[in-house]
């Protein structure tokens, strides 16, 4: 059948399982927007804020739901507005299909009105990206693209479609299934033995995991390994809501704020099994110094990330499932009783050491939310202190459920992902974020508003860009430049009110249990401004560059 | 640092060049010579490329290069079973007093003389990247004007080729 470029868009974004995407019309996108009114009973559209709000969206749909997430705008700034939520979920490997209109073929390349070379802009923070010049070429680009987004290691793909090919009229052949991932084969019989052997002679072994462990739907395997050779677990911040983290074995998150028991466990074992995580400078800290005594079994389905940052003892490129229950079978059941004596005392130290001050302490306020949260909630975060604290006090159960910008460290992620969470389950959803963040992408109220979201707004309310400020006060002899923001003196209740949502202060641990019983009985959005102090700090600290050995405990140590 | 020599075999399309190049600034792989040319199926194109650093970093490069999904596939070129060549012109002054030097330096390279007028010379040289800077350096002692040289073209010496020495 005929149909016009604009019709096989849609039609093939419904052939590939997609239900909602997220965009923003404009000129270039108008016959598309055209193509969505006409099959708006297949296809969900919805309007964000802004095309930025809409990347994320559509990114936290994917993360929430492991779905290729879709995100449609106009050429020039539309494309352009695209481009920190393209980046953001390049970073954590978020399967994403970003597509884009753009002036007509015969105004490419002549500076047309909003025309921009947004492959060109594209090009390193996307997986793969096209510029359909062909109908012809059209429908099995797309199909290309939702490939080359779900496989191996997932990523953003973009696609820049000009108008004319929009408008133009070509045979359509649907396809009557999404096309499949490519399928990863694990590493040679003869490494995964060799990493076997090596696990086998470990007295002090280390599970250390990250968003891979996720997107592989590797829990199984990881927690049946960590009982056969008796082993802690602890993962990076992507790895969060990867197993719940009340799971005996588990110590948390790793890294310059992770848990203190967890970062010293991997400091000191003697062999790391790091399964869909990529050794980041966040997690290593100075590298020559990062697990001198260890050696290391990394397995990910991204060969460049064997030894791109650490060398590993065995690099296993794979999927981590397949890689694992190869290995699961190899693996001799062991105790190590001396270690876990380590492990439990680390454990203690670290639960001394915890914030035990009441009122309305970051830990006190995580805590009340976690007596709110159901199994299924997802809880999303924007970027700063907060996303730190949520990191370590949050009580999760259900994989997906933790939405966080981790290598891109985005700022305004997560009003957007919010939204795209709650559309993906169909949950009520939190979003944990603080006065600097939220006021990035503060705009996307509207959409949760206008879209009924049920959606929990918790607001640590500190008056200052916390994070830097804690850099300041440590590292830059208390010179505060620019990281207050008390001075704007904005009224977060009558703004939340404003765009037609409902609000509560907190200004003590009462005021808080209050607004949270109503906001988790609210069937909109309800944001809560939760006051916290300024000089709350981020504890433990590995400073930057520092080893494990340097690690900020307390402040005044 | 050590130089090493892979070859690319891509998909003959616009904008590849510019994907794969992108990847060597983003990730600061040096390059020191690329070549791009048509291969023997009208689907490929070939990029010879040169860079520097140790085991660990081509590596790196060779990995983050199979994750373009424009590339096809990757040979690392050792260069004891390899034909390595370069293509060098360069233009010297033609000056009464040198003119015989300058022939029987190129002459003693296999070089010959490929456009002559009475105020200079172009030379053309073929061969691999060593003899190439030797004869530059050579010609030093004259008035060069102008140098322009292809970068490498490279080979498998025997019946392998690149598409038989990759996992794909």
């Amino acid at each position: 059948m005929k149909l016009s470029g604009s019709d096989i868009i849609v039609r093939t974004l419904i052939e590939q399982g997609v239900q909602v995407v997220f965009g923003y019309p404009g000129g270039q996108v108008i016959n598309i927007y055209d193509s969505l009114y006409k099959y708006r009973d297949e296809l969900k559209h919805v309007l964000t804020a802004h095309e930025q709000g809409a990347t994320h969206a559509a990114d936290g749909y994917a993360r929430a739901s492991g779905q290729v997430g879709v995100v449609i705008a106009t050429s020039g700034p539309g494309a352009t507005n695209l481009v920190t939520g393209i980046a953001t979920a390049y970073l954590d490997s978020v399967p994403m299909v970003a597509i884009t209109g753009n002036v007509p073929n015969s105004t490419i390349g002549t500076d047309g009105f909003q025309e921009i070379d947004i492959t060109g802009i594209t090009l390193p923070i996307t997986k793969h990206n096209y510029f359909v010049g062909d109908i012809a070429d059209l429908a099995d680009t797309i199909r290309d693209a939702f490939r080359l987004a779900k496989s191996g290691r997932p990523g953003p793909v973009l696609i820049d479609v000009p108008k004319d090919v929009q408008v133009a009229q070509w045979e359509f052949t649907p396809q009557p299934e999404p096309v499949p991932a490519d399928l990863t084969a694990p590493a040679k019989e003869i490494r995964i033995q060799q990493a076997a052997a090596c696990i086998n002679s470990a007295q002090r072994p280390f599970l250390y995991f990250g968003g891979g462990l996720i997107t592989s739907d590797a829990q199984d395997e990881l927690l049946q390994m960590a009982e056969t050779i008796d082993a802690p677990i602890g993962c990076s911040l992507m790895g969060i809501s990867g197993i719940p983290t009340d799971y005996p074995r588990f110590l948390g998150m790793q890294g310059m704020h992770g848990h203190y028991a967890c970062s010293m466990a991997m400091h000191h074992a003697d062999v790391i099994i790091a399964m869909g995580a990529r050794f980041n400078d966040r997690v290593t800290g100075d590298r020559g110094k990062f697990a001198t005594g260890a050696r290391i079994v990394h397995i990910d389905i991204d060969g460049a990330e064997l030894g791109k940052t650490v060398a590993p003892t065995h690099g296993l490129r794979g999927d981590v499932k397949k890689t694992l229950q190869k290995l699961l079978p190899l693996l001799k059941p062991a105790s190590h009783p001396e270690w876990q004596a380590q492990i439990a005392r680390l454990q203690e130290e670290e639960a001394a050491g915890l914030d035990s001050r009441e009122g309305m302490t970051p830990r006190n306020v995580i805590g009340m939310l976690n007596g709110f949260l159901k199994e299924n909630t997802p809880v999303a975060t924007d970027v700063g202190q907060h996303q730190m604290w949520a990191a370590q006090y949050l009580n999760l159960k259900t994989c997906r459920r933790f939405l966080s910008s981790g290598g891109l460290g985005t700022m305004g992620f997560g009003m957007g992902a919010a939204i795209g969470a709650a559309m993906a389950t169909g949950e009520r959803t939190v979003l944990i974020t603080g006065d600097g963040s939220f006021g990035m992408n503060l705009n996307e109220l509207a959409t949760a508003v206008a879209n009924r979201i049920p959606l929990v707004i918790l607001l640590l309310n500190n008056g200052v860009l916390g994070m830097v400020r804690q850099w300041q006060t440590l590292f830059f002899d208390k010179h505060y430049s620019n990281t207050n923001l008390s001075d704007r003196q904005t009224d977060f209740v009558k703004l939340a009110q404003a765009f037609g949502a409902q609000a509560s202060r907190a200004l003590t641990p009462e005021e808080l249990k209050g607004a949270l019983e109503a906001a988790f009985a609210c069937d909109g959005p309800y944001l809560i401004d939760c006051a916290i102090d300024k000089d709350e700090f981020v504890l433990p600290m590995l400073p930057p560059g520092g080893s494990m050995d340097d690690i900020i405990v307390r402040i005044g140590d | 640092m050590k130089k090493f020599t892979v070859a690319i075999l891509v998909n003959n399309q616009f904008g590849v060049l510019n994907r794969v190049t992108s990847m060597f600034r983003r990730r600061q792989f040096n390059i020191t010579s690329l070549t791009v040319s048509e291969t023997e199926s009208d689907a490929f194109s070939r990029i010879t490329v040169q860079s520097e650093g140790d085991e660990v970093k081509k590596e790196q490069l060779i990995n983050q290069l199979y994750k373009l999904p424009d590339v096809f596939s990757i040979a690392e070129l050792d260069a004891l079973d390899t034909v390595n060549r370069e293509l060098l012109l360069i233009k010297v002054r033609n000056d009464p007093e040198v003119r015989g030097d300058i022939r029987s330096a190129s002459d003693a390279y296999e070089g010959k003389v490929v456009d002559y007028t009475k105020d200079s010379m172009i030379i053309q040289m073929v061969g691999d990247s060593r003899k190439i800077d030797n004869f530059i350096d050579l010609m030093r002692d004259f008035d060069i004007l102008e140098i322009c040289r292809t970068g490498l073209v490279s080979l498998q010496r025997g019946s392998t080729t690149i598409r038989r020495v990759t996992n794909l």
